[in-house]
């Protein structure tokens, strides 16, 4: 059997994969108000996963992330409609937005908005669909 | 004091077009390299080098609109060029992508 020797790869993607997990939440964060966004941030989590996938194989990377990913579709979607439901509490029309502005201790003063649980909801089923969609793919015979 | 101001803008103005035409100009050879390329290995060179052209088009925009929000699309194209170019090195290299299991 031809074995590639891949030791760059394995290296570089220990280091390159924890940046592009830093990067998606700041995505994720950032978004509404500059670009980024539930979307982009699932997008580049995904990523991370599929570059730590590439670099070491299927079997141990489900060992080291013991999680079906085809679970987390519908936590995502469950937490996008419980938002919008959220805002019958309050006698308001469906999927009402709100923002603040709050007092943190370290930050100072930040704006905290409501569609950001949303986007939380859009980054779980992001995550979820893309990762399902190419593991799929690449296990088929 | 203005007409510093005006003729450096003007020299900024002249630049942004030479170079765009400059980066337009490559990304039409590469298209021509990614079509009639040999070896697959040139055209995955050829497309990496396409990202990386596309990064430099992303900055000279963002110097053209004078904003900075331009910024994270850079980055993020930067990390998707190399992802792209990773994959298409291990399935040339090995034929596949995700192996089963480590060797």
């Amino acid at each position: 059997m031809y074995k590639p020797n891949d030791l760059i790869l394995r290296t570089t993607t220990s280091l390159i994969a924890f940046i592009l997990l830093g990067f998606a939440v700041y995505l994720l964060l950032a978004g509404h108000n500059s670009p980024g966004g539930g979307f982009v941030g699932g997008l580049v989590t995904s990523a991370a996963v599929i570059l730590m996938y590439m670099a070491y194989g299927m079997e141990t990377i489900a060992k080291i992330i013991p999680v079906n990913f085809r679970t987390v579709i519908p936590v995502g979607l469950l937490i996008a409609v419980g938002t919008g439901l959220g805002s019958f509490v309050f006698d308001v029309p469906f999927l009402s937005h709100t923002f603040g502005y709050f007092n943190v201790p370290i930050f100072g003063k930040i704006e905290l908005a409501t569609a950001m649980l949303f986007d939380i909801g859009v980054y779980l089923t992001v995550l979820g669909v893309t990762i399902t969609i190419i593991l799929n793919i690449a296990n088929d015979q | 004091m203005t007409s510093i101001l005006a003729t450096t803008e003007q020299i900024i103005d002249i630049t942004l077009f030479i170079c765009f035409f400059g980066i337009s100009l490559s990304l039409v050879l590469l298209v021509y390299r990614i079509i009639v390329g040999p070896t697959n290995a040139d055209r995955a060179v050829a497309l990496d080098t396409i990202g990386i052209n596309l990064m430099a088009v992303a900055a000279l925009m963002a110097i053209y609109l004078l904003t900075t929000k331009l910024n994270d699309v850079i980055l993020l194209i930067g990390i998707l060029a190399f992802l792209g170019t990773v994959a298409i090195a291990k399935y040339l290299e090995k034929g596949v992508i995700i192996d089963r299991d480590i060797d």
